[in-house]
């Protein structure tokens, strides 16, 4: 029998509120993980950030890079036999640790995401020319991908221009009381 | 015969930068008699980025899209992942009455629960593509494409008593004419925003991805989204890969539209020696 310390299950209740998602059905099969086409690029797979969150293991799981790798294509969990969404733990996961300011796995995916966040909040769309302008900025790093940058704009893949919406007010209404709450917020 | 209209999301990738996925998707709707009307003032879904970080942004963003649908308008929708966010806001909208009511009080109009969110895919069940065409199986004149769906036909599983539109370009594609290639990596994600944040690991995608369809003889790829459709043209590694075309672009083409002129140099990888080879574009 295995004695688990006190709180052990606070985690896993606090993400399974926060996201709405019974992942303690996991089975363990491994079905994410095999299908999860990014594995590569994470330290836990799927399936084991999972496990991490049920035994408690909370800094591990919230300073992981698993949770920023994931992009969400739902691929885990159209495969997955017990119908969890993955994705939907991995969002509540990701809002964990941006509130608890732990140690970032993935520093550059927040602060694209920062970046396409103000964007919006700016413009209502996404502006894709200022988003990577302001992310390699950020950066500093002007060098990598220099050639596909230039190649995008020659071939009108990054309008100069934001396109943007009439109605601020509703911007506003959306964004000042849903405070982003990201590290680095510059 | 009238024009059925459809309330139209184009969504940030398409508005702003798939331009020939735009100009071609709304050629090939006007040519199967189907009016797409731009929804008034639409904002962003809220991308890959709101519900990774901030699910109250991520829940508002897509209600303020809903709310702006005229009454007794179907929402028709071509990016996937765009479909994805408003079709799970609505289910959960229709789901929460203290969602409803906040809903209502936000944006000022009564709930809908008779909103129709479909994605342009959806449009092959309700028109009959041959009707449009007199010779539809020499049209595409037996170019080898290779289908690329990236993550569109995985669902949440809330979402999974939605229509799956698995085989939907297989079929639509050899029906008018082209050579259907299988060839195992259909639907693989193309790594959406690791493309900008962790460009190795979208490379490795997808070049696999790429070099699968090649290997088993494509010729080009389609796609269904826009994004998918700019990743597959930045991130791959090879040298001479083959083109991608958008789902729409060749649809609009075998349906004799004649305004190419301005989508195909929008590519990076140039499909035009492929389509002058094949007869399908003349020089």
């Amino acid at each position: 029998m295995i004695i688990l310390k006190k709180g052990h299950g606070q985690l896993a209740r606090e993400v399974q509120e926060r996201s709405g998602i019974n992942f303690n059905a996991c089975l363990h099969c491994r079905t994410c993980t095999n299908a999860c086409p990014f594995v590569a690029g994470m330290d836990y797979p799927p399936n084991a950030l999972l496990r991490l969150v049920q035994m408690g293991m909370e800094q591990e799981a919230l300073e992981s890079s698993t949770i920023w790798v994931c992009v969400g294509c739902n691929t885990c969990c159209s495969f997955c036999p017990m119908a969890i969404d993955i994705p939907a733990v991995m969002d509540s996961l990701r809002e964990k640790a941006l509130a608890a300011g732990v140690k970032i796995a993935e520093p550059d995916i927040v602060s694209f995401h920062d970046e396409v966040l103000k964007t919006i909040e700016k413009y209502g769309r996404t502006h894709k020319l200022e988003i990577m302008m302001r992310y390699k900025l950020k950066k500093r790093d002007f060098l990598s991908d220099m050639g596909v940058g230039l190649k995008m704009l020659k071939k009108r893949k990054l309008d100069l221009t934001p396109s943007r919406i009439k109605d601020q007010k509703a911007l506003k209404k959306i964004f000042k009381k849903n405070k982003t709450k990201l590290i680095g917020n510059s | 015969m009238g024009k059925t209209s459809y309330s139209f999301f184009p969504g940030c990738s398409l508005k702003a930068s798939g331009h020939e996925n735009t100009q071609s998707l709304l050629k090939f709707c006007d040519m199967v008699d189907i009016e797409l009307q731009e929804l008034s003032d639409w904002n962003c879904c809220g991308s890959s980025s709101a519900h990774s970080v901030n699910h109250d942004v991520a829940r508002d963003l897509p209600l303020r899209n809903i709310s702006l649908v005229p009454r007794g308008q179907a929402l028709l929708i071509a990016c996937p992942s765009c479909l994805i966010r408003l079709k799970q806001s609505y289910l959960k909208l229709k789901s929460d009455g203290d969602l409803q009511k906040k809903y209502e009080q936000d944006w000022g109009v009564p709930f809908d629960p008779t909103l129709e969110i479909i994605h342009f895919f959806e449009l092959f069940k309700r028109i009959q593509l041959k009707a449009y065409i007199k010779d539809p199986t020499t049209r595409l004149k037996g170019i080898k494409v290779a289908p690329y769906y990236g993550c569109m036909l995985s669902m949440p599983p809330d979402l999974r008593r939605e229509p799956s539109h698995y085989g939907l370009m297989e079929e639509a594609l050899s029906s008018l004419g082209a050579d259907v290639i299988s060839y195992g990596y259909e639907t693989q994600c193309c790594g959406t925003y690791l493309s900008v944040a962790k460009p190795k690991l979208s490379e490795r995608v997808v070049t696999q991805i790429i070099s699968r369809a090649m290997d088993a003889g494509a010729e080009c790829l389609v796609t269904a989204c826009a994004m998918c459709h700019l990743n597959l043209e930045i991130r791959c590694a090879l040298k001479n890969p083959i083109p991608a075309f958008h789902f729409s672009e060749l649809l609009s083409m075998a349906l004799g539209a004649e305004n190419q002129k301005k989508w195909f140099p929008k590519h990076i990888v140039d499909p035009l020696p492929l389509l002058k080879q094949r007869g399908l574009l003349k020089s």
